[in-house]
């Protein structure tokens, strides 16, 4: 598949924004700069970032708990995703979503669920609107191993296949749900071999590589437009950090060892895709290294428009309920 | 006036809205040979881009149904209150919150028509009156129309309204007749109707209930006593003022919710008076609810724990005592 030079190098730009992005976060939230639960993205780029780049501004997508690394691959806003993660008005969400649910309907983000497997039927219902509108977008929602098991992903693989609707399930098997292998979950080998029950394509990818992920999607998405139903997509990827910040007491030497991570890390999907840009001779090892500082800067900045952002006013409690407001009870 | 079965006001609603806006659409289980009534002659009208059949997979087309609205769709799903607990993941963690926490970007213009079929021996787990949960949940819009006429103008009002809205349609009210007037407009939430005045006692009643309070309130004229009924309409929005305005008259009230009695839409009613009306009441609140017990099968038994003329009338009474 041709991909042009621009696209690969907006995937770089792309994934270092999510790990810069996740560094960063763990040390605010670390120095206790904001509370609650936040769920690194690291290691997992090249699974968001390759599939948002097959898709145009004019697709849907909706995400889960790990949420901050589906809007930025996306091209979503990272001074509104820390302000969202700090709690204030420029916030995403005007501080009232938080980590777990960023959403920029503005460029099709329909959202991030902190329920697992809650944004499936959602994202195949705007798969839904596009069949019944006769329009040609998609609609491709991220969900986990864990989510895998939900009757909320069977019911909408089933519905989108039986409707040809233009959705693409995206898995994101991370290996673990929390502590527990998706191994000792999944009743089949491959999360992927699924596809078969609801006789649509299931294609297994190695997550770890953006450009794998980039020509899944993207043949995913023309079979979407073409009206030709779903796609189970399978991208195996490794989380290098604890399931979410915060979750301090569980160890983990006790579900995963050292030398687990440490083949994964080996795979890194920055390390991968910087050095076949490299070795294509689409760019130097120098022009890579400066992308990566220009953007650990942009976070800075992006940090510092966070901490600078108001919180809401005591009145902003009771706004945003209602599309046609109602007095309250 | 014409009389109007209560199941023909709802597919008149459909239609009109149907005709109105073509974004509008009707999904639910069966809905194309109209199982219940209330779709009769939809897909011939409409065809099959505006009428689907669903699979048995609430949550999964529930969901669905509310994506579709996040992009542009305003679609009507049909449903009975009993399956209602098997997608309450998208009824609430989607439909109700979504607005709310993505800090007001999504609008979701979807009606879920609800019926509750109850009182017919279908037992507990088809005969639920589960309005007063979704009231405990921000963010839904709760209709519980009680005749045609305002089954009618408040499905076409829930499918214009542009937020989440369930419709709580009275099963034991299908086959009942009232007048609708022709040419009837959505009407609004929050404005409560004042189904008979009167001077000594009012009744809150809801759904079915409101017919039942009206023949409490004609057996209750020949001993004397002149009840004054409200029927809510919608319990979100809740027209409180119109019940305090009431109690400030009557100086008593009875409030009547087929729903079990325990954190009822009874329960709230008399809480907001308790609290806003207090000065009003000259007798304690009387709730009429249904008893804290499952829906037994046996006819014997079921008739038993709903509100009836009978249980209306000794409330009534109550306060007078």
């Amino acid at each position: 598949m041709d991909i042009s030079k621009e696209t690969l190098m907006l995937m770089l730009r792309r994934m270092w924004i999510i790990r810069h992005f996740e560094v960063k976060v763990m040390e605010v939230h670390s120095a206790g700069e904001f509370t609650g639960a936040a769920h690194p993205y690291i290691g997992e780029e090249a699974v968001a970032v390759g599939a948002c780049a097959a898709l145009k501004p004019t697709d849907y997508i909706a995400g889960n708990h790990r949420s901050h690394g589906h809007p930025l691959a996306k091209g979503g806003d990272m001074k509104a995703a820390m302000a969202e993660l700090y709690g204030r008005v420029d916030g995403y969400c005007k501080g009232k979503g938080g980590s777990m649910h960023l959403a920029d309907f503005s460029i099709g983000i329909l959202g991030e669920s902190g329920i697992v497997a809650s944004s499936v039927p959602v994202a195949t219902g705007a798969a839904l609107a596009a069949k019944l509108q006769n329009k040609d977008f998609v609609s491709l929602v991220f969900f986990g191993d864990g989510a895998s098991n939900q009757g909320a992903c069977h019911e909408s693989m089933n519905l989108a296949a039986k409707w040809n609707l233009p959705v693409i399930f995206l898995c994101e098997n991370n290996q673990y749900a929390v502590t527990t292998s998706y191994k000792d979950s999944v009743s089949v080998e491959h999360i992927s071999d699924r596809a078969a029950a609801y006789d649509m394509p299931g294609v297994l990818v190695d997550g770890q590589d953006a450009i794998a992920m980039y020509e899944a999607t993207a043949q995913a998405v023309e079979r979407g437009r073409a009206g030709e139903g779903p796609t189970l997509i399978e991208g195996l990827t490794f989380r290098y950090e604890e399931h979410s910040l915060g979750l301090g007491r569980v160890r983990r030497g006790e579900y995963r060892t050292e030398d687990e991570i440490e083949d994964w890390r080996k795979r890194d999907p920055i390390v991968i895709h910087t050095q076949r840009l490299i070795e294509q001779g689409i760019a130097t090892a120098e022009e890579c290294e400066a992308i990566s500082e220009e953007i650990k800067q942009q976070v800075e900045e992006a940090t510092e428009f966070a901490r600078n952002s108001k919180y809401p006013e005591p009145s902003e409690l009771y706004d945003d309920m209602w599309a046609d407001p109602i007095p309250m009870p | 006036m014409p009389q109007t079965v209560f199941v023909e006001a709802i597919n008149q609603a459909l239609i009109e809205e149907m005709e109105h806006d073509e974004n509008v659409y009707v999904m639910g289980e069966d809905i194309r040979r109209a199982v219940y009534g209330a779709t009769a002659d939809l897909f011939d009208r409409f065809g099959e881009n505006r009428v689907l059949d669903t699979p048995l997979s609430e949550n999964g087309f529930f969901g669905a149904a509310i994506g579709s609205s996040l992009v542009g769709m305003r679609p009507v799903v049909e449903t009975l209150t009993s399956f209602m607990w098997v997608a309450m993941d998208q009824l609430i963690s989607q439909a109700a919150k979504m607005r709310y926490m993505f800090g007001g970007q999504a609008t979701l213009p979807v009606v879920f028509r609800a019926t509750m079929f109850y009182g017919g021996g279908s037992a507990a787990h088809h005969s639920d009156r589960s309005y007063p949960m979704f009231m405990n949940m921000p963010g839904l819009k709760i209709i519980v129309p009680s005749n045609p006429a305002d089954m009618k103008g408040l499905l076409k009002q829930a499918i214009r309204d542009n937020d989440p809205c369930i419709v709580f349609e009275d099963g034991t009210l299908f086959g009942s007749r009232g007048e609708v007037p022709e040419n009837l407009e959505a009407i609004p939430f929050g404005q409560a109707r004042t189904a008979r005045e009167g001077s000594d006692v009012t009744i809150v009643a809801i759904a079915a209930a409101v017919g039942q309070a009206e023949q409490a309130a004609d057996d209750l004229a020949n001993e004397g006593v002149s009840v004054e009924v409200i029927d809510p309409r919608t319990l979100v929005p809740l027209d409180k003022q119109a019940i305090l305005d009431s109690v400030e008259k009557t100086g008593r009230l009875v409030v009547v919710d087929p729903a079990h009695k325990v954190c009822s839409a009874a329960s709230e009613i008399a809480s907001i008076v308790a609290e806003e009306g207090f000065w009003s009441l000259q007798a304690p609140i009387q709730k009429v609810a249904a008893d804290q017990v499952h829906v037994p099968y046996t006819p014997a038994l079921e008739s038993l724990m709903y509100p009836s003329v009978d249980k209306i009338k000794t409330a009534v009474r109550a306060t007078l005592e």
